[in-house]
């Protein structure tokens, strides 16, 4: 054999499997009208209170799943789990962000056929979640106000790929120098038909908001 | 730890061109990867070593072409490259317009491989 250098022609993307595992999810649970949320946001901006507020308030009215998401840790399923609703934890071993792969394997140890909602509950980051699609029918992301109204400029694309924002502890404002004018327009900037929510998950201020826009979700579904 | 996935599935396409072209030794990558990719060229090379450690890939180079943030005016569907890390408005040169849809700037792209 020759030890001449050729050149391969390859074309071919790396998010092409992912791409397609998250389609089929995609057509599967609308199947079976049963709605996946794909909740993202940084450690500690609230993702696990605001999926409590959203069972408190929507308990009675759907029929709710979670999947929490964590790289090592069993805290955020057992808090839910409380609220009263199916909740699974799977541990990501270390990887940043939920893939299709992992989505599928979850849902295969839900009930998912008798859930009108399941809240997957990603991995605490900004960067990667944004990358891999999950099969989720939409994705929320949340941005505290401590984190700063920057954020839209330092991770653009997870603001590009979520279909709801919710801006959560407005409690803290008056404390901070976050301007939520500003923070809108960088958002909208980047996606001008993301839907932004300002709510405070300790005081409940906004939060029935966020649960109208997600019912009228689930049920246009 | 994202570098380690991402350049995992990258090594998987490779490896599976050098398969169908029964390559012996892989000597360069060639990929493109999108503007809104966070991955530093320098990082994606040292994962890529680590992960290639004694097979046909060991040594390979990594050649990465950056592809700018494409978007596609929503009301007169001209394209358009866009700059969203600059804090100004994106807007359509043609028309003028804000609505936008992202049409490349994500991607990690396998273009070719020089191989032996």
């Amino acid at each position: 054999m020759s030890d001449e250098i050729r050149l391969i022609e390859v074309k071919e993307g790396i998010l092409a499997d992912n791409d397609a595992m998250a389609k089929k999810i995609r057509d599967d649970l609308r199947k079976e009208k049963t709605f996946l949320l794909n909740l993202m946001a940084s450690p500690g901006a609230g993702k696990t209170s605001l999926v409590i507020q959203t069972i408190r308030r929507l308990k009675e009215k759907l029929r709710i799943g979670v999947m929490e998401a964590d790289i090592d840790s069993m805290v955020d399923a057992e808090k839910v789990a409380k609220e009263g609703v199916d909740a699974i934890q799977i541990r990501t071993g270390g990887f940043c962000h939920m893939d299709a792969t992992m989505v599928k394997s979850g849902l295969n140890a839900m009930d998912t056929k008798r859930l009108d909602l399941i809240i997957l509950e990603n991995v605490g980051n900004l960067v990667c979640p944004a990358e891999f699609e999950t099969g989720a029918i939409k994705n929320a992301m949340i941005l505290s106000v401590p984190e700063g109204d920057d954020k839209p400029l330092k991770y653009p694309l997870m603001f590009s790929v979520c279909h709801a924002l919710v801006i959560n502890k407005t409690d803290f404002l008056a404390l901070s120098d976050f301007d939520v004018e500003k923070c809108r327009q960088r958002v909208l900037k980047i996606n001008p038909d993301i839907q932004i929510f300002e709510i405070s998950c300790k005081t409940g201020e906004g939060v029935e908001q966020w649960v109208q826009w997600l019912k009228e979700e689930v049920e246009s579904l | 730890m994202h570098e380690l996935p991402v350049i995992n599935s990258i090594l998987k396409v490779v490896m599976k061109h050098a398969v169908m072209n029964n390559v012996n030794k892989v000597v360069a990558v060639h990929l493109q990867v999108g503007e809104l990719s966070d991955l530093e060229d320098k990082w994606m090379q040292q994962y890529f070593d680590y992960l290639t450690k004694g097979g046909i890939a060991e040594g390979a180079r990594l050649v990465i072409e950056r592809m700018p943030v494409v978007m596609k005016c929503e009301e007169c569907g001209a394209s358009y490259e866009a700059d969203l890390k600059k804090n100004k408005k994106v807007s359509c040169p043609e028309c003028g317009s804000e609505k936008n849809t992202l049409i490349s700037g994500r991607e990690y792209f396998v273009k070719n491989l020089e191989a032996i």
